[in-house]
């Protein structure tokens, strides 16, 4: 009996992982995930702080521009988006793919963290705003020294959950053939024939590396409510 | 010193301010009492430009600053303000809350404005507490820092948005001191209270608004014992 199930465990491993040395496409998929939310998280939040930023002014061309850019794209769902974007950028182009991919992960991952600059901002009170014009300060001041630095302790936890929900989203990178953790999983689900070991596999390693996004969020959030 | 022409203001069709006239002289003690909703806030707040006036004039120094908007922060670097709620920075600790402005508009040096901040704190009586955040401090002491903020500027003019009304009972009375000793040495202040006793003994001039206008002005002695209209008898009645 535990013969047997000792036996099935080795097997699968040997099959999923060390024939044809296998754990290599886990590993370059590991690595092309990462890269790929890195790259996609900085664009999303460059993205995000400006679309914030032409939400809150006044200027009714940028506002509508915002509007309409976060509204498409938290209206349709991001595999279409993928798709239509890689096709209408590397049509024209010759740039790596994971770099297009990264660029269609960061206007998707960008309209959620516009919300949440835009939320974090808007949390500060209006009295601060008032108490730093009294002053003196000019609006960009006001915004610098007082209002931005308290809406960043609002912002900082919510990203990091941003982030955790990018990695997850990076996931459907393979339907533009991109080899990312989860094809490594259907590549070797597809040699093996064995659909469970390597997507159980696929799925410990994206939980290890959220639960360590979860912690560090923890933390991140206890640190910043002590100076409060 | 402060010159106000006929000022109207309107929220969205709610009219706040229906044509306020007044002239509030250098070194003058002006507190200006009335029921909630009654525009004194608005009428205030329109001093700094923190609301902008629909209609009317308003003269600082003899220059229209209704007509200057764009100067608007040079404008608020004569005139300082205490809120109601003390909006104090809470990222920046007591001494750091006094020096932004100096340091960010007047462009003074760390160290000279550390100096200064340290002696503003001396003189609202808070001279230990130079390094400690707002939230370690009590509402009495915050609004004496927020005093404190607000001089470090060196204003010509000192607004007051109800500066106690936030505050537990028995911290009111060491507010009241601060800006007392403020009138003594002559600064102009203009004040929106419901503190009657304050407003006695330290104001030179008592407005009372009422419907969005000064319904009647005084001298305390005139305002508290012999109040000429029905309303601000009925309002005294009131709060006295």
């Amino acid at each position: 009996m535990l013969e047997g199930i000792f036996k099935v465990l080795s097997d699968a491993i040997f099959y999923n992982l060390i024939r044809e040395d296998r754990y290599l496409l886990f590993v370059n998929g590991f690595k092309v995930s990462i890269q790929l939310t890195v790259f996609a998280a900085l664009i999303g939040v460059a993205i995000g702080l400006l679309m914030a930023i032409s939400k809150l002014t006044n200027n009714r061309i940028l506002n509508r521009i915002a509007t309409a850019y976060t509204d498409v794209i938290r209206g349709t769902p991001s595999v279409v988006q993928l798709i239509v974007i890689y096709y209408a950028i590397l049509g024209s182009s010759h740039l790596p793919k994971i770099l297009v991919a990264s660029i269609a992960f960061g206007i998707n991952s960008g309209a959620y963290v516009t919300e949440l600059i835009r939320a974090g901002i808007l949390a500060v009170d209006k009295g601060q705003m008032e108490a730093a014009r009294s002053l003196g300060l000019s609006y960009y001041q006001s915004m610098r020294y007082v209002i931005v630095p308290q809406a960043i302790k609002n912002i900082l936890p919510a990203l990091v959950s941003e982030f955790i929900v990018l990695l997850k989203e990076t996931a459907i990178a393979g339907y533009i053939a991109l080899d990312d953790l989860t094809r490594a999983g259907t590549i070797v689900r597809g040699r093996t024939f064995d659909p469970y070991t390597p997507f159980i596999l696929v799925a410990l390693i994206y939980l290890y590396i959220t639960s360590i996004l979860t912690a560090f969020m923890g933390r991140l959030e206890r640190r910043l409510r002590q100076s409060d | 010193m402060i010159k106000v022409v006929d000022l109207h203001k309107y929220f969205g069709n709610l009219q706040v301010l229906k044509g306020v006239n007044n002239e509030i002289k250098k070194g003058e003690v002006v507190c200006i009492i009335g029921a909630s909703g009654s525009g004194k806030s608005t009428f205030l707040r329109c001093l700094n430009l923190l609301e902008e006036p629909t209609k009317g004039e308003i003269y600082i120094g003899g220059v229209s600053i209704t007509e200057h908007m764009k100067d608007i922060n040079k404008l608020r670097q004569k005139v300082g303000m205490v809120f109601q709620q003390f909006n104090l920075f809470p990222h920046m600790t007591a001494t750091e809350n006094i020096m932004l402005a100096p340091v960010r508009v007047k462009g003074m040096p760390q160290d000279e404005a550390r100096k200064k901040a340290v002696e503003l704190l001396r003189k609202v009586g808070l001279p230990d507490k130079d390094d400690v955040y707002p939230s370690q401090l009590s509402g009495g002491q915050k609004q004496r820092v927020a005093i404190a903020r607000a001089l470090a500027m060196d204003p010509e003019i000192m607004l007051f948005d109800e500066p106690t009304s936030a505050l537990d009972p028995e911290m009111v009375g060491e507010v009241l001191a601060v800006m007392k000793q403020l009138a003594h040495e002559g600064m102009t202040m203009v004040v929106v209270t419901h503190e009657m006793g304050f407003a006695r003994e330290v104001g030179n001039r008592i407005l009372f608004m009422d419907e969005g206008i000064i319904a009647e002005e005084g001298t305390p002695e005139e305002m508290f014992s012999n109040p000429k209209k029905e309303r601000t008898r009925a309002f005294l009645s009131k709060v006295l």
